[in-house]
């Protein structure tokens, strides 16, 4: 590599997190430590009815039978969840309208680009921010209200429409499905709730940003998204992170259920702050995410792009129970410097005639691991199934490692399964082709990374794609050498 | 006893030890059959019950007496044959020198079940060859834990090709642990048709630039069989190639599992792995597991590996069926075709021929 290109990836290495800074809002803050008295003291300050509080208690009483899984392909200092905040939001009470938002707040919005007020309108999106845990502000909620779509905290989901949040909370994430899913039910202090009634395509895309500002607390969001018979929507959810030198947990749970013909989209971009060179600081990510299509002929997608956290655990799956169900996963997943990544899918076909599609592309770089870790599983009941995954690895640096661990289990015959991996580095003759056209070997990698990922770029949304792009080259071009 | 491991242990997901464990085995009788030896022109060392029979061997030139040697690893079964310390066969083959053919048989039958640990030790100084045809085959409730201890010299050949067709109310289990030298080769096919459970497991690693592992197999399994093929290849140097073809036919309720892992080192550059496994169920009960697993920490490598489980291609079918051949036999060919690519890494004749008759009989019977 040329010196020129050197000297450039030390100045773009130097860099700092583009999105590290704190907005100073007086926090409303719970003692540190995890109890049956904080549980209770979560439950009591959200007005939650007696039911909500017996599952939390009882998702609690089974965290604490339960061992922090150790089988993915991370390491990190044991953590201290004793040491950890379970709640906090701003102190002020709940703002009726923007004008009564927090001007720090509006200016960090500002700062991420959230399109919260007139751009807002232009860029056709409701927006449901969650600055730390409590969400502050909410957007268009009178034309999703005509459209009969609710779009809300899922606080207040619990108390205007409890029917709904009782009958689906846990549905698909039981409270004791893992360690930090059980963690998150214990604890969660709001997240999103989205219904789609019958037959209604929800007229715009739904958006949430969500920010961990406080020190040392835990981020336990909780999102429920429901999509009834020939119901639609695309949700969108993206992160960026303040800088901080203490590790911070994030264990979030994602349940979506798609009945009869209905179908969801799920994207996320995923930047948080991912740590200094060195490793130091930066975001554990926990994530459980799982669709039930329960409907014939449902439809589940999953897209993300996860270029940031020190380390991300995520496996968004997708139960193909109706008949014809349809799940797909699309990845992105790039790690740099000490960052680590263990994530993939897991596609469960239970129903008749269900497929699914995985297209899993993982970049490493620096010093980081990126694993692709995935289940199909094809049960005796599922004849003419249909799987098709592809998962491919580029090795940027000969530090880094990329790593695939697929699990495939078929048990009907006339499913159909097929698996392709690859791992390899930037070609060289690529590398010397767009640089005989004159592009840097900046340039030429990130047009080459660009293009190794676009079979789950293109299934991005429109306003994701763009930021997307720009996320992976940023995210990149400290590394490249 | 060293425990045997359970399903709990990732590396033992798939394959369940429970129907082994609820055995009690004895010491291995004296045996009363002869075996039934193939026709083939080779030197032979010939095992019964797990001891070397001198009467029905021929010997080999390069045979040293058995002789215990401390086991590698931490695999759990390899762990088990080092309690036991069974006999084995003990060849060194001298540098430069190509020992031809040598036949290991393996017979085993008794009333009562009984278990024997072979260890064999197969040393390949540099630039040797030898080729081993290893035949395992027996009536009752037996199991058979062998273990091999393989040194592919520099530039070396190792051929072996495995025919593997227990009583189907036997086990075997199977550890392999190869270190291959720098422009030196380790090829090997198993062909698994027996057992009620058995389970290959091969660690090999490539020590040297160069140094090649072709790590093939193929089950035909029927009834309630279960067949597991499990390796883990690690590239230790640059430059070196490793090839897997596994295929598994699937019918009744049998379960085949195919799990291979493949790891580079930061220092194997250059690497170039490939790995393809294809299961083929033929009837509804029947389950296939695979777990293709790539672990990377070199750069320029190239590493790819593919996965197909399903029934026969309906269009294939269709083609046949539209050149005027019944349903039928267009079935059968296609199967067969299946089969005969599975044999495909065969490069040895005698051991191709060997392999192709008992595929036929195997597909008589079904």
């Amino acid at each position: 590599m040329s010196m020129t290109t050197e000297a450039t990836i030390n100045e773009l290495a130097a860099q700092k997190y583009k999105y590290g800074f704190t907005t100073d809002i007086e926090m409303e803050e719970f003692p540190k430590g995890l109890s049956t008295d904080i549980v209770r003291l979560i439950s009591a300050k959200k007005g939650e009815p007696e039911w909500l509080l017996e599952w939390r208690l009882k998702a609690y009483a089974a965290w604490l039978k339960m061992e922090e899984p150790e089988w993915a392909r991370i390491h990190h200092p044991p953590i201290d969840y004793d040491a950890l905040y379970y709640y906090a939001a701003p102190a002020k009470a709940m703002p009726k309208s923007l004008d009564e938002v927090d001007p720090e707040l509006l200016k960090t919005y500002e700062k991420l680009g959230i399109p919260l007020n007139e751009r807002a309108a232009l860029a056709g999106v409701a927006v449901d921010a969650v600055f730390d845990s409590v969400s502050v502000a909410t957007t268009f909620r009178e034309t999703l209200g005509k459209a009969g779509v609710i779009f809300c905290p899922i606080s207040e989901a619990v108390r205007e429409h409890p029917e709904l949040v009782r009958k689906y909370l846990g549905s698909v994430v039981p409270a004791g499905d893992n360690y930090f899913a059980a963690l998150n039910s214990a604890v969660f202090s709001d997240g999103s709730f989205v219904f789609i009634p019958k037959g209604v395509r929800c007229p715009m895309e739904l958006s949430t940003y969500f920010r961990i500002n406080a020190r040392n607390t835990g981020q336990f969001e909780r999102t429920l998204i429901i999509a009834e018979e020939g119901a639609s929507v695309s949700y969108l959810e993206g992160c960026t992170a303040p800088m901080r030198d203490e590790n911070q947990l994030h264990a979030a749970v994602v349940e979506l259920v798609a009945l009869d013909e209905a179908k969801i989209k799920y994207s996320t971009v995923q930047n948080w702050y991912p740590g200094d060179a060195d490793g130091k600081g930066g975001i554990y990510n926990f994530v459980t995410k799982r669709g039930a299509c329960r409907g014939r002929n449902s439809k589940i997608s999953w897209t993300q792009v996860e270029t940031g956290s020190a380390i991300t655990w995520k496996y968004p799956s997708c139960i193909l129970q109706g008949e014809g169900s349809v799940g797909e996963f699309y990845s992105v997943a790039l790690t740099n410097n000490r960052q680590q990544a263990d994530t993939g899918t897991k596609m469960i076909h239970i129903g008749k005639n269900t497929s699914s599609t995985i297209i899993s592309k993982g970049i490493s770089a620096g010093h980081s691991n990126n694993t692709y870790r995935g289940l199909v599983k094809i049960m005796p009941g599922a004849s003419g199934a249909r799987n098709f995954t592809q998962c491919d690895s580029l090795l940027i640096g000969d530090q880094c490692g990329a790593h695939t661990v697929p699990y495939i289990e078929n048990r009907n015959a006339s499913a159909k399964v097929e698996h392709e991996a690859t791992t390899s580095k930037i070609a060289e003759d690529q590398l010397f082709y767009c640089r005989s056209r004159g592009l840097s070997e900046e340039d030429a990698v990130g047009l080459i990374v660009n293009g190794f990922c676009k079979d789950v770029l293109k299934e991005l949304p429109m306003e994701f794609a763009v930021e997307a792009q720009k996320l992976l080259a940023v995210s990149l071009e400290g590394s490249v050498g | 006893m060293n425990a045997l491991p359970t399903r709990k242990l990732e590396a033992w997901r798939y394959t369940d030890l429970r129907p082994l464990s609820a055995i009690s085995f004895g010491t291995p009788p004296v045996a009363a059959t002869a075996p039934d030896l193939p026709d083939l022109p080779f030197p032979r060392l010939v095992f019964l019950n797990g001891a070397l029979n001198s009467a029905l061997s021929t010997g080999f030139t390069h045979a040293k007496p058995f002789a215990p040697f401390a086991v590698r690893g931490t695999q759990p079964m390899a762990l088990i044959n080092a309690e036991h310390a069974g006999e084995g066969i003990n060849i060194e083959i001298p540098a430069g020198q190509d020992a031809g053919e040598l036949l290991l048989v393996s017979q085993a039958s008794g009333t009562a079940p009984f278990a024997f640990h072979p260890r064999h030790r197969v040393k390949l100084g540099q630039g040797a060859k030898l080729t081993l045809i290893e035949l395992d085959k027996g009536e009752g409730t037996y199991w058979q834990n062998a273990m091999f201890e393989v040194e592919v010299g520099q530039g070396a050949k190792f051929q072996h090709f495995r025919l593997q067709q227990e009583s189907t109310d036997a086990f075997n289990t199977t550890s392999i642990h190869a270190d291959i030298a720098g422009d030196a080769a380790y090829e090997h096919f198993s062909l698994t048709l027996g057992s009620k459970i058995s389970r290959t497991e091969i660690e090999a690693n490539l020590l040297g630039q160069n140094a090649l592992a072709h790590l093939n197999a193929a089950q035909l399994l029927g009834g309630t069989q279960h067949g597991d093929f499990t390796t883990i290849i690690r590239h230790k140097a640059p430059n070196c190639p490793s090839r897997q073809t596994v295929k598994s036919v699937l019918a009744g309720r049998a379960r085949g599992v195919f799990q291979g892992k493949i790891e580079v080192d930061q220092i194997a550059q250059k690497t170039d792995g490939y790995q393809m496994s294809q299961a083929l169920l033929l009837s509804p009960d029947a389950e296939m597991d695979i777990k293709p697993e790539l672990q990377i920490f070199a750069d320029d490598v190239k590493c790819s590996h593919g996965a197909t489980i399903g029934a026969l291609d309906e269009e294939q079918v269709f083609y046949l069926r539209s050149r005027g051949i019944p349903e039928a036999d267009a079935r059968q060919i296609l199967i067969r075709a299946f089969l005969e690519e599975a044999l495909e890494p065969v490069t040895h004749d005698a051991s191709k021929a060997l392999f192709e008759e008992v595929l036929e009989s195997w597909w008589g019977r079904q």
